[in-house]
């Protein structure tokens, strides 16, 4: 059963019985949600789940899939991401995002952030300047690596060269950044400097973020969804989902006795 | 379901285990002092009073295990409720134990000569709070709500017994000021008893809590 929460904070992505096809297989099943105006949003789920195909689906990642096709709506601000009229470089300037493995180019860490800002078209040098440095700020990279703008990024820590990711993902000013198990790669501390990184991030902007980490939707989200199955089981804030979560599938999960 | 977590439950079956044990001594506890008072055995008297100090080293074994579980196996929804409800529970247990305490000190004060009367409502109110310990208790393991209501019904029965007591005891001592050391003891025998219903339904509470969710208050 898919719940739409409302009645909290304005919502930023209206997700309506939104279904997703790979080929002949449903591999989302009619999902309505929303997602709240710079919060975080976590979702949760077994493998196979389809939350990360959920996901893709914000930002059209899966038009690059071969034989998927789409029904239902997700509305950016009222307006249908999926309507033909979109320009697809408008809207990947709009919701940024960031992957499992830190993918940095083999460039200087400046023209790493400054690619994204250079193919919306930012020119001038003091523009690009600003931008990244602005960008590198909002990561908390700034200080770290200033005086090194010209290094490779290769060179940085994997947590580090995630910021530089992060920071890419932000440059163009987005509202929104979808991050799909941004730490898996990372190590315990490195992780939870991304989650720290995540709740700075959080009051500019709408954060959806996909993890098979409980313990870390947990500790870094406002609201989390659960699917199973191509569903949404239950959609609630997070406490209440991890301390008194109503479906008893949701509980079984969230215990750690589903597998 | 694929994964019954067998290691996990074991632990958290100890944890509940401590907790029932602790349970049973305090009750006991509370059934000899009761007894010592009748009886005037001052001898039972200070062998239950000793007995406190079991009660309170289950009552930190109790909350060592739940720290470590909560530490060691990040539990979530109803594992984590209770586990929380065990180290609120031990609390409430632990105060029936030294009630069970104050009671026995009353009973060695009540001891050196026969009481103005016979003992009748006491051991009555006696009766009524170790039934819904017992409940409380019963109502942990089986995860029975109905139980817990029904317990949680008895306090009111409780507190009518006791300000009746209350009442009773004030006259006869207007009546004999001479019998004001007797009384006196006997009603704070009442308000300890009094005092361990109101932590039972406590415990109630809990476990109310852990099956809902739902924090609340049950009783009065």
């Amino acid at each position: 059963m898919s719940d739409s929460v409302t009645g909290r904070t304005e919502s930023k992505i209206d997700v309506r019985d939104f279904e997703l096809f790979y080929g002949d297989f449903r591999a989302l099943k009619g999902l309505t949600a929303s997602f709240s105006k710079d919060r975080i949003t976590a979702i949760i789920g077994p493998s196979g789940c389809g939350k990360s195909t959920f996901l893709r689906s914000l930002n059209r990642m899966n038009d690059l899939v071969e034989g998927v096709r789409v029904r239902g709506e997700v509305a950016l601000d009222g307006v249908n991401v999926y309507d033909p009229s979109i320009d697809l470089t408008w809207l990947r300037s709009r919701i940024g995002m960031v992957f499992q493995r830190p993918v940095v180019f083999p460039m200087s860490v400046y023209e790493n952030v400054a690619t994204a800002p250079r193919v919306q078209g930012v020119s001038g040098k003091r523009e690009l300047d600003e931008t990244v440095e602005k960008s590198l700020v909002a990561v908390g990279l700034w200080e770290d690596v200033k005086d090194h703008l010209h290094d490779p990024a290769l060179s940085l820590s994997l947590g580090n060269q995630q910021k530089i990711c992060i920071a890419r993902a932000v440059s163009t000013s987005p509202e929104v950044v979808l991050l799909d198990e941004p730490a898996s790669a990372l190590d315990p501390i490195a992780t939870l400097k991304i989650e720290d990184l995540m709740w700075t991030l959080r009051d500019r902007y709408t954060i959806v973020i996909v993890t098979h980490n409980m313990q870390q939707a947990a500790r870094a989200s406002d609201y989390t969804v659960f699917m199973l199955d191509g569903e949404i089981i239950e959609y609630s804030d997070t406490k209440t989902l991890f301390t008194n979560p109503k479906d008893v599938r949701t509980e079984n999960y969230v215990t750690g006795r589903l597998g | 379901m694929p994964n019954p977590r067998v290691a996990f439950e074991n632990q958290l079956k100890e944890l509940e285990d401590t907790l029932l044990s602790m349970g049973k001594e305090a009750a006991a506890m509370l059934e000899d002092a009761l007894l010592a008072l009748k009886d005037r055995d001052v001898p039972l008297a200070k062998a239950t009073i000793a007995r406190d100090d079991t009660v309170d080293k289950l009552r930190f074994t109790v909350e060592r295990k739940a720290m470590e579980l909560t530490a060691t196996q990040q539990p979530a929804a109803r594992d984590l409720r209770r586990i929380f409800a065990c180290i609120s529970i031990a609390s409430d247990v632990e105060r029936v134990g030294d009630y069970s305490v104050d009671i026995c000190k009353t009973a060695v004060r009540l001891a050196d000569r026969p009481l103005f009367k016979p003992l009748i409502d006491i051991p009555r109110m006696e009766r009524m709070v170790v039934q819904m310990l017992q409940d409380s208790l019963e109502g942990f393991v089986s995860r029975d709500i109905g139980l817990i209501e029904k317990m949680i019904k008895g306090d009111d029965e409780v507190d009518h017994l006791y300000h009746y007591l209350h009442d009773e005891l004030c006259d006869f001592m207007k009546r004999d000021p001479a019998l004001v050391d007797q009384a006196v003891q006997l009603i704070l025998i009442s308000r300890y008893l009094e005092r361990i219903a109101d932590h039972i339904t406590n415990i109630g509470e809990r476990v109310y809590y852990v099956e809902t969710g739902e924090l609340r208050e049950l009783h009065q």
